[in-house]
């Protein structure tokens, strides 16, 4: 068939597909166009993973070289003997001066997991009210949503900077806490109010009559219809405190015990002279965690995070 | 808010959702006329004060409210006065007055010239990565789509890799990899022949000092690399969406992929690309880890961008000036808010908010 009748054909054939009305050249034509497709397709596949790939491996690669390996006029891809010696050198926390991975490991984790928590619970209130109730405002309230997850922390980050300062809350991950909850809000109401509106209100209704109360209600009927929604709106308040830069960079200064790893990385990299041994093991010690949550979650991530756009 | 596709950060924020296979529609109770009404057993006054006056929904959204305006909107407002006085040390410790200062800080802004180059930087950067990383983004995902499902799980889980690395991490690692001491891009370069890569010594090339172009080549890899994951999968899920047959049908018929994707995918996917396409623009103009990583800030200023214009202006210069730094807040603010608004009336227009 022409290409120029193939949107035509398409429209045809989708109608002949159905009666199963194919002619036998033409399909043995398209037999091997699928076969040599399917070729070409598996190798562009390959060839983007494999470049996708490479970076990450380098990074990881990277880390188990010897100085000599690294600064070798012909690197290669492996390390010629593999050392953990740059793992122990960020382990005991001599080469970065300012303590041991371990430590800023545990402030991030300390970090992100507090405001998952504190983002889910408020999140989770609110997108109950948004999906389950009509009041006044209630638009207003959406399209602030929208609007306020738009503005960059970096235009704020003069005013939050010495607000928090007034509040001595600059030096201290607890300030950290609440402003990432705060950033995840938006994003995490958004994505629940869809969660909680699918809930069938019937079931409330016959719990209510049934004579559970408001807090028995929410806790025995809503909370686990929802838990799907509340894993969705974790991973993403996971992602924004984990990764987040400008804003621990600004707030925690020098107080070098409070790092979180993107900043101690940061420091570490920025320090003159560093070797890359030490600083690729750091930042492998920071990415392959996220990565293997990454994966563990890959299906609701994929799901719940691109669900917005497709609805169209 | 969150960064650059920070990535994940940065993430498909808000787009009207619903979720896959929660079957969402928008929740068509006409039951606005009783909220929460349960007719169970009342219990106490102050239950039964809430419930007469319709307090219920509010009290829910006062802890999210309270969160927003201190620490969103609050700041916001508080940066808008900032950039029409002549705040610094000076100022916070009292030594000096507060002063209203007027257009100053906006007018010594537009005279800067590294204010332009900053956002011509902006720009340009924006320019190049969002049709790169659509492009690129849509590729993978189409051939995601037509993938036997082995493959396509081996490619997303590699793009999917790339997007969770933390952009501190990607950007660290993207200058080891353009370094010019043992940098294996350098290497690579070196090796091949000249017809192909010219005669440039790519040996020991330094990508990051030499100037702003080639810091911003290595910038826009990066940041592509991050986030056509995210892209991918948008199309792919959108894809989904649309009956194989058709498609399938198409290609018997002998239409060639650009085609079947012209005529059929896109005009489909229209809603998901626009949302994609001012999402991205959003994220590029707000790339902050990888300038300050890959430009070695505060070193070039001739490489900042407007993140890290601002940033230099603020924190990093002596005096810091909240000011200035304020000044130029706004003015991001302000472009940002004229693709936002996009983006809203897009999402609206889309039933985002039933």
């Amino acid at each position: 068939m022409s290409a120029q009748s193939a949107d035509v054909g398409a429209l045809r054939s989708a109608a002949g597909a159905k009666t199963g009305r194919v002619s036998a050249p033409g399909a043995r034509r398209a037999r091997t166009n699928r076969r040599i497709r399917w070729a070409g397709l598996n190798g562009f596949g390959v060839i983007i993973a494999l470049a996708t790939l490479f970076p990450l491996f380098w990074m990881i690669s990277t880390a188990f070289k010897s100085s000599n390996d690294i600064y070798s006029l012909t690197p290669s891809l492996l390390p010629s003997h593999w050392t953990l010696g740059n793992f122990r050198e960020v382990i005991s926390g001599q080469v970065s001066g300012i303590g041991s991975v371990w430590l800023f490991f545990r402030n991030s984790l300390a970090v992100t997991l507090s405001t998952v928590v504190l983002a889910s619970l408020v999140s989770l209130l609110a997108s109950v009210a948004v999906a389950r109730f009509r009041f006044r405002l209630r638009a207003s309230f959406l399209v602030m949503l929208l609007i306020v997850q738009m503005i960059p922390a970096q235009a704020l980050i003069i005013a939050l900077f010495l607000d928090f300062k007034r509040l001595n809350l600059l030096q201290n991950l607890l300030g950290l806490v609440i402003v990432y909850a705060a950033q995840a809000l938006p994003v995490s109401i958004w994505m629940l109010r869809n969660f909680v509106a699918t809930i069938p209100r019937e079931l409330e209704e016959a719990a209510a009559i049934d004579g559970a109360s408001s807090f028995r209600i929410f806790w025995r009927i809503l909370f686990p219809l929802v838990a799907p929604g509340l894993v969705a709106t974790s991973i993403f308040a996971f992602i924004t405190a984990y990764n987040e830069f400008i804003v621990a960079l600004t707030f925690l200064g020098q107080a070098h015990s409070d790092y979180t790893l993107p900043i101690y990385v940061t420091y570490f990299f920025g320090r003159g002279g560093a070797e890359w041994g030490p600083i690729m093991a750091a930042s492998t010690m920071y990415t392959i965690p996220v990565i293997i949550f990454f994966l563990f979650v890959r299906r609701r991530l994929v799901g719940g995070l691109t669900a917005g756009a497709v609805k169209g | 808010m969150a960064g650059i596709q920070q990535p994940p950060t940065v993430l498909p924020a808000g787009v009207p959702a619903g979720l896959p296979g929660s079957g969402q529609a928008s929740d068509g109770h006409p039951d606005g006329s009783q909220p929460g009404s349960h007719p169970g057993i009342r219990r106490g006054r102050a239950a039964a004060f809430i419930r007469r006056h319709k307090l219920a929904p509010y009290l829910m959204l006062t802890p999210a409210l309270i969160g927003i305006a201190l620490v969103l909107l609050w700041p916001l407002l508080q940066v808008v006065i900032y950039s029409f006085q002549n705040y610094s040390l000076m100022q916070i410790t009292g030594v000096a007055p507060t002063q209203w200062v007027g257009l100053a800080n906006f007018t010594s802004t537009f005279k800067d010239p590294e204010f332009w180059l900053s956002l011509r930087n902006t720009l340009l950067l924006a320019i190049v990565v969002v049709p790169a990383t659509l492009i690129v983004g849509t590729v993978v995902g189409v051939v995601l789509n037509r993938l036997g499902k082995k493959m396509a799980i081996f490619v997303s889980t590699a793009a999917l890799m790339a997007w969770a690395t933390p952009p501190i991490s990607a950007a660290v690692l993207f200058y080891w990899l353009v370094n010019p001491d043992g940098g294996v891009v350098d290497w690579v370069l070196s090796k091949l022949p000249h017809w192909l890569v010219g005669s440039t010594n790519w040996a020991q090339y330094n990508w990051t000092t030499t100037g702003a172009f080639q810091a911003y080549v290595v910038i826009a890899v990066l940041v592509v690399w991050q986030s056509f994951p995210f892209i991918a999968v948008s199309v792919l899920a959108g894809l989904k969406t649309i009956p194989g047959e058709l498609l399938e049908a198409a290609r018997v018929d002998g239409a060639s992929s650009w085609r079947v994707f012209r005529k059929i995918t896109y005009p489909l996917l229209k809603p998901i690309f626009l949302v994609l396409l001012l999402l991205s623009v959003i994220w590029d103009f707000n790339v902050f880890a990888q300038t300050y990583i890959v430009t070695g800030f505060p070193g070039n200023q001739n490489e900042y961008n407007l993140s890290t214009y601002l940033y230099d202006k603020a924190f990093a210069s002596m005096p810091p000036s909240y000011g200035l730094g304020g000044a130029i807040a706004l003015i991001f603010a302000l472009i940002l808010l004229v693709i936002t608004i996009g983006y809203v009336r897009t999402s609206v227009r889309q039933g985002a908010l039933t």
